[in-house]
């Protein structure tokens, strides 16, 4: 990877950063009313909504507004106070953001568990039933609305069987087993549906790979079908099944933000959805500037990771 | 060097040729099948409904699924089938204006992209990237924190979010026929730019567009059952898919049927979409043969 290469996708990560916090800034003041109205409540008088206002900054010329709210952010983490609670918004988005990331990557390794085995046997036998049957998966993986999987699982896991609590977190620090039974049904939920989805894309890396010349000479050369498969088709589908995975981050993303949701997960989906309905602003702000630049850093690393993976590759 | 020699050719259609091939492809007919039920049933659902979706009969709470009412009833007694069918009608409408505005924009500004290139394109795709970073359902959500909840505003959050995929689709199909001898020749022909675009270019690239379509009113359909099952888009009493899973949440144990037949509604209509999406694009782009 050329330095240059480096340099111009950072350059065009800041961009899109720049963007982005442009857009969540504008929500504020693209509002029909005003935050300190909200703080206030309706029967506030207008003078004590303009001195509140004030005390908010909120008379500021509007790039004033937002160096001081992006500088508040870059240099002290400081996202501003909730206008439900009146606490810093920062120990809120330091608690939730991991909650989110965990339930990202647990559903992401169940997804994984699902798709690469599936698209192996898909891919070995096209045409065939279990071909066919991982086609249908594929499908309905991509039409199940994430919130109705999680309604059918809480339903056969938590209603009728009563194995799995139907909502709520334990951290890790609580053990193993309490945090585990927590986190398996709504990361299954995004799992099952990503995996799903990912197994078709799996399949078509991998049939790309089977019909190579170098595949086809080491049947030749009388490689047994297992190290053949492991070594030149397994290892070359790699860099596709990564590409495959950064493209589905996105999808992913936005299934969690649901799945918090339903399972009363305590993430940043769940503060967006919670702040939107209690008109908390800087909330919503907060974790939708979050979300979009875990959500950027992570395809610019997936698009990085490419070289690494397959050394010809190379940016000028 | 191979020589290539004009031949005179049989006059073809190539329009009818695409539907023909497209009537005889199963996916278009499977998912075809689909949306025109879903269809049908929004556009007469009311009529056809065995109950008012609005009607409450409270001595018939939480009743399971019968001859009288297929798909039971939920806790206000009010018949899930019907409210089923009327909800039919919401999604339907809300898909197809939120992907109507989404492909207006999103096309509008994928062409321009494509054809002028240069700086102009630069900024588009720049600004669209950045619609992008942000994932759907949480840009939806903020979108409708400041215009308001309601249906209305569902459509236009939904159109925010897939407006830059129609852009993306629209542009790479454009820099692809943007060179092609027909536009040179219209600009030789001092033709405005404007006309090149709308006239010649875009009906060249419209393939992968119609495709984006169908999937796209998927993603809809996905999008709206979303926001109301969060409470933000289709507002009680009025029936709605999302909403209703969102009403049926409370009752899992009590009564399932209310968080399994709204779901499966959404299912099959999504379904219905994707799979119509696929076969076009089997047919509308070679390319795609055989990947799946």
């Amino acid at each position: 990877m050329s330095l240059a290469y480096l340099l111009r996708r950072l350059g065009t990560l800041l961009l899109v950063l720049f963007g982005v916090s442009l857009v969540t800034f504008a929500i504020i003041p693209l509002l029909p009313g005003s935050p300190a109205r909200v703080t206030l409540g309706v029967q506030a008088t207008p003078e004590a909504v303009a001195t509140l206002e004030r005390q908010m900054g909120l008379d500021r010329p509007l790039p004033v507004q937002y160096v001081s709210w992006i500088g508040g952010i870059i240099t002290r983490g400081d996202f501003g106070t909730s206008l439900i609670s009146r606490q810093p918004i920062r120990g809120e988005v330091t608690r939730r953001l991991p909650a989110t990331i965990t339930l990202a990557l647990v559903a992401l390794a169940i997804g994984l568990a699902i798709a690469i085995p599936a698209g192996y046997v898909s891919a070995l036998k096209p045409g065939s039933a279990r071909d066919l049957g991982v086609s249908v998966m594929s499908q309905l993986g991509v039409s199940v609305p994430d919130f109705w999987m999680g309604i059918l699982l809480i339903l056969l896991f938590s209603e009728t069987l009563g194995w799995l609590p139907s909502s709520g977190y334990r951290p890790l620090s609580d053990g193993f087993v309490p945090w585990g039974r927590h986190v398996l049904l709504p990361a299954a939920t995004v799992g099952i549906i990503s995996g799903s989805i990912m197994a078709r894309f799996v399949r078509s890396a991998l049939l790309e790979v089977l019909g190579q010349d170098y595949v086809r000479t080491a049947h030749a050369k009388g490689v047994p079908r297992r190290t053949v498969l492991r070594k030149h088709v397994m290892r070359n589908a790699a860099i596709s099944i990564v590409t495959i995975v950064g493209l589905q981050m996105a999808t992913l993303l936005s299934a969690v933000v649901v799945v918090e949701i339903i399972f009363a997960w305590p993430g940043l989906g769940q503060l967006a959805l919670t702040a939107t309905l209690q008109r908390d602003y800087p909330a919503l702000q907060a974790a939708v500037l979050l979300a979009a630049v875990t959500f950027t850093v992570v395809n610019l690393l997936t698009d990085l990771s490419y070289t690494f993976l397959d050394p010809r590759i190379s940016y000028a | 060097m191979a020589i290539q020699t004009a031949r005179p050719t049989v006059a073809s259609r190539p329009g009818l040729d695409l539907l023909r091939k497209a009537l005889r492809h199963g996916l278009v007919l499977a998912g075809g099948g689909v949306v025109l039920f879903l269809g049908f049933v929004a556009a007469f659902g009311q009529a056809l409904a065995p109950y008012d979706p609005l009607a409450m009969d409270f001595t018939a709470r939480f009743a399971p699924p019968s001859l009288a009412h297929p798909f039971g009833t939920d806790d206000f007694g009010r018949d899930l089938l019907s409210r089923v069918m009327y909800g039919a009608r919401v999604s339907v409408q809300v898909a197809f204006i939120a992907v109507g505005i989404s492909a207006s924009a999103g096309v509008t500004l994928g062409v321009t992209a494509g054809y002028l290139g240069g700086w102009v394109d630069e900024v588009i795709m720049r600004v669209m990237d950045v619609i992008f970073a942000f994932p759907a359902v949480l840009l939806a959500i903020t979108v409708m924190a400041i215009l308001g909840r309601g249906v209305e505003n569902a459509m236009i959050a939904i159109a925010i979010v897939y407006a830059p995929i129609f852009a993306r689709v629209t542009r790479g199909a454009v820099i692809s026929v943007r060179d092609r001898e027909f536009v040179t020749a219209a600009r030789a022909l001092g033709q405005t730019h404007t006309r090149i675009m709308w006239a010649h270019v875009l009906p060249n690239a419209l393939g992968p567009i119609i495709v984006q379509t169908s999937l796209s009113l998927a993603f809809a359909i996905l999008a709206e059952a979303a926001l109301s099952f969060f409470g933000l888009g289709t507002q009680p009493p009025d029936p709605s898919w999302g909403r209703m899973l969102a009403e049926g949440r409370g009752f899992l144990g009590q009564a399932p049927w209310m968080g399994i037949f709204p779901g499966l509604a959404i299912m099959v209509s999504v379904l219905g979409f994707n799979l119509l999406g696929d076969g076009l694009r089997d047919v509308l782009d070679p390319r795609w043969r055989g990947r799946r």
